[in-house]
């Protein structure tokens, strides 16, 4: 059993925990030994990305880190020069080029929190069923989202790797762990981000255990 | 076992079709602004998968499930998105949609001059041959409302 991350996400929308937990680093390095090279870069967001052409791991998306070895910043390397215009110069060949899937940020997280709050509702407006929950479970080709809300509003959800089951009962454990970690903090005030010690810990615990048994049920 | 409804929208995110077999609750405002909301929702989740997913995506976004119902997305490298919502319990309701796309969108409206790509269906060819597919699958069976 893989698990990617753990959110927890405040009544209001605001994410108020996330650990990441077993994150896979997508990096890929390429030699080009002729100019032009054969992947189109473009310029996206102040990063150079990569938009079309697809070589040696290299895919659409992914974003430029480093050229010979020099860290790339934005578009612009590390010593000053333009990444651009490095690379349109004929005279730079061969170039070592490292392309990697960013990871998510903290503030994309926050993002992403916020995101998933409307979609829930809507999922329950356009239900063609009377009284439906929200979004349960999310299946996409590389992963699976599960969500559990709890009766206050307060949603507990964990990316894992696609097919993975019986994800239901170690959300409701982490809701344990929050009950009884988190609340009864008494430095811990209500829909504020969780900085408890005790319970990163227990989390982190609970999720190392979950993985190595592959087996939630029996925790 | 049940199966709802239907939604087929264009690359552009007009709806071309809808039909509903078994709908138990009606969403309170018209099929336009339905679709508007269906289609906006399924926008905003492609994003959040494709900006949350740890690994490079390849088909992308497939289904999700509320405790009621589970609501399967098929979309097609033309645009061309296919939503079908059904019971919780469906399983290969991806083989059905595939079905529904190369043996009655292409064969009936794609393969027919006098249909337009970008209008909304009108043949009736294509409902029958749409129901016909529908109602043959194992797991359609009518919901006693």
């Amino acid at each position: 059993m893989v698990i990617y991350g753990v959110y927890i996400v405040s009544k209001s929308g605001g994410l108020i925990f996330n650990h990441d937990h077993n994150v896979p680093k997508v990096e890929s390095e390429c030699v080009f030994n002729k100019h032009p090279i054969d992947l189109k870069l473009v310029n996206e967001n102040k990063k150079v990305v990569v938009s079309f052409g697809h070589r040696d791991g290299v895919a659409i998306g992914h974003v430029l880190t480093s050229l010979n070895g020099i860290a790339v910043t934005g578009s612009q390397l590390d010593d000053g020069r333009d990444v651009f215009e490095a690379i349109e110069n004929p005279a730079n060949f061969p170039l070592t080029l490292k392309f990697a899937r960013l990871r998510v940020t903290t503030n994309e997280k926050i993002f992403l929190a916020s995101m998933f709050y409307p979609l829930f509702a809507l999922a329950s407006q356009l239900s063609p069923e009377t009284k439906s929950s929200g979004i349960e479970v999310l299946e996409a080709d590389t992963f699976k989202l599960q969500c559990f809300q709890t009766l206050t509003g307060v949603k507990f959800m964990i990316l894992s790797e696609p097919g993975q089951v019986g994800l239901d009962i170690l959300l409701k454990k982490i809701y344990e762990l929050y009950a009884d970690y988190a609340l009864k903090n008494p430095f811990y005030s209500l829909d504020m981000p969780i900085r408890c010690e005790l319970f990163e810990n227990n989390l982190q615990a609970l999720l190392e255990q979950t993985e190595k048994s592959g087996n939630v049920s029996h925790i | 076992m049940a199966i709802h409804n239907l939604y087929i929208f264009d690359r552009n995110g007009s709806l071309l079709f809808y039909h509903e077999w078994n709908r138990l609750k009606q969403s309170g405002m018209s099929r336009e602004e339905e679709a508007k909301l269906m289609y906006g929702m399924l926008f905003s989740i492609k994003s959040f998968v494709s900006k949350i997913s740890p690994l490079d995506l390849k088909k992308g976004f497939l289904s999700y499930k509320t405790n009621k119902y589970a609501l399967h997305y098929l979309e097609t490298p033309t645009g061309l998105k296919f939503v079908l919502n059904t019971d919780i319990h469906a399983s290969e309701v991806r083989e059905l949609m595939k079905k529904i796309y190369s043996q009655v969108y292409v064969e009936y409206i794609v393969k027919n001059p006098v249909c337009r790509l970008d209008e909304p269906i009108k043949s009736e060819l294509f409902k029958e041959k749409l129901d016909e597919l529908i109602k043959q699958s194992s797991y359609y069976t009518a919901k006693i409302a």
